[in-house]
């Protein structure tokens, strides 16, 4: 038996999976023209001229009990019985195709049978549809479109991060400096949305970067926020150098917080920008002693297939 | 409902449109920094009393379209000079974070959602 034309193993993926994703059903025509066993040859002939179809099932409402092809008709008009009864000269001997079947397996059909359209049953064995290789071909190229569409978009964007790829950039970050608080987070955000990276990274990238630039704002004695990217990740490190953190377990707890009254009063010191930090981050370390405190989070620009 | 929309609320008064033809999805009630940016959601209105610039860094961080702030506090002018720059509406109200909640809760048609 001849297979589908192409080889299932060493295929591209995106068309092995298409054609196994795809159904008959969702290629099939549904929009079905049929006729009855008692519809004379001649009227099929009208009907196919009319409705511009070649072949025209015969149905006992919706069981399916033959076929009359232009094939039928044309040895009807030879033969000069065009006048007679579908039920006397329609295919009875019929290959029909199930509206669950991938449609690899409607392709290896057409391969293997030379008729041009088969006509499709559900489960119940009612006639749901007729699928030709036309159906076939013009789904399958608006498929492609789609998923070459895809790709082309993702190799766009991974070739965006390329071009950012070993840029660092160091932001000096200075003690109770709320006046510029936020300026280094803006920064990475905009470098990001410029590489195309997808809006719910940015937002972790932002996140992140804007809570240790606060930490180094609000509790360090001043230090730096160093935003280093390559075309997977990007990571983010705030480094000062001191006070450091007495209980860094008790730090990560959400709700911890050593915020003064009127740094509290700004809106800081809900204890919780660390647990956002290591929320939002693929990976996070951090190090403190009296001589400073140092964190280092990383972030994956292009996780596979990812909750929002 | 868009940003603009926001202007049309009882009480509401605009003190900068930011980009009022961008949609609002959802709402967002508080007033510790690090919480709005931890859970407030994206493309959302944040209902607040924090009144000072570091209020619209967080919103435009955390991709807060606009800020509705309560209790007749008033807008410090570098504050409104950030929302501008960074296309951030600002709302002032008298209501309380509670009122304003409710108000934009209906227009969101959120207050029988039960996820309200
Ligand atoms: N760079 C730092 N240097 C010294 N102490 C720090 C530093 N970063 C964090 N801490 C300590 O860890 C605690 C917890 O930090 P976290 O960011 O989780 O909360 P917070 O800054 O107090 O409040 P929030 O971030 O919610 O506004 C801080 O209160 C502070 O005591
Ligand atoms: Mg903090």
């Amino acid at each position: 038996m001849q297979e589908i034309p192409i080889n299932t193993i060493t295929s591209p993926n995106v068309i092995l999976e298409l054609i196994y994703r795809l159904k008959v059903k969702d290629v099939m025509t549904t929009d079905l023209v049929t006729a009855g066993k008692e519809t004379t040859l001649r009227q099929i002939q009208y009907i196919m001229r009319e409705k511009q179809v070649t072949g025209l099932p015969i149905v006992v409402g919706k069981r399916l009990i033959g076929i009359v092809s232009m094939d039928d008709i044309i040895q009807a008009l030879d033969k000069g019985y065009i006048e007679e009864k579908a039920q006397d000269h329609m295919t009875r001997n019929l290959i029909v195709l199930e509206d669950d079947m991938p449609i690899s397996f409607a392709i290896s059909y057409f391969d293997r049978f030379s008729y041009h359209r088969f006509p499709v049953l559900n489960k119940h064995k009612e006639l749901v549809g007729m699928i030709t290789s036309r159906d076939i071909t013009s789904t399958l190229l608006v498929e492609i479109n789609r998923e070459i569409e895809e790709l082309e978009k993702r190799t766009r964007t991974t070739s965006l991060s390329e071009e950012m790829s070993g840029e660092i950039h160091t932001y000096t970050i200075m003690k109770n400096d709320f006046e510029n608080a936020g300026y280094a987070s803006t920064e990475i955000k905009k470098r990001l949305k410029s590489a195309g990276i997808a809006p719910h990274i940015i937002r972790r990238a932002a996140i992140a970067s804007y809570e240790l630039e606060m930490n180094l704002v609000v509790h360090s004695d001043g230090g730096e926020l160093i935003a280093e990217y390559s075309p997977q990740t990007m990571q983010i490190t705030a480094r000062d150098s001191g006070p450091g953190i007495s209980d860094v377990e008790a730090a990560l707890t959400p709700g911890w917080s050593t915020a003064s009254e009127w740094i509290r009063s700004l809106g800081f010191g809900a204890g919780m920008g660390l647990p956002n930090v290591r929320s939002v981050a693929d990976d996070f370390t951090i190090e403190s002693n009296r001589n400073g405190t140092t964190v280092v989070c990383t972030i994956e620009l292009h996780p596979k297939q990812e909750e929002r | 409902m868009v940003v603009q929309d926001l202007a049309q609320l009882e009480g509401f008064t605009t003190q900068c449109m930011g980009n009022g033809s961008q949609q609002i999805q959802d709402a967002y009630t508080g007033d510790l920094l690090s919480d709005v940016m931890g859970n407030a959601p994206a493309e959302s209105v944040l209902i607040t009393i924090q009144a000072h610039k570091n209020t619209v860094a967080v919103a435009s961080l955390a991709g807060i379209r606009a800020l509705v702030i309560c209790n007749n506090r008033s807008i410090p002018s570098d504050m409104l000079q950030a929302a501008e720059d960074e296309e951030i509406a600002i709302f002032t109200t008298a209501e309380t974070q509670f009122e304003a909640s409710c108000r934009i809760a209906a227009a969101l048609g959120r207050i029988n959602a039960g996820k309200a």
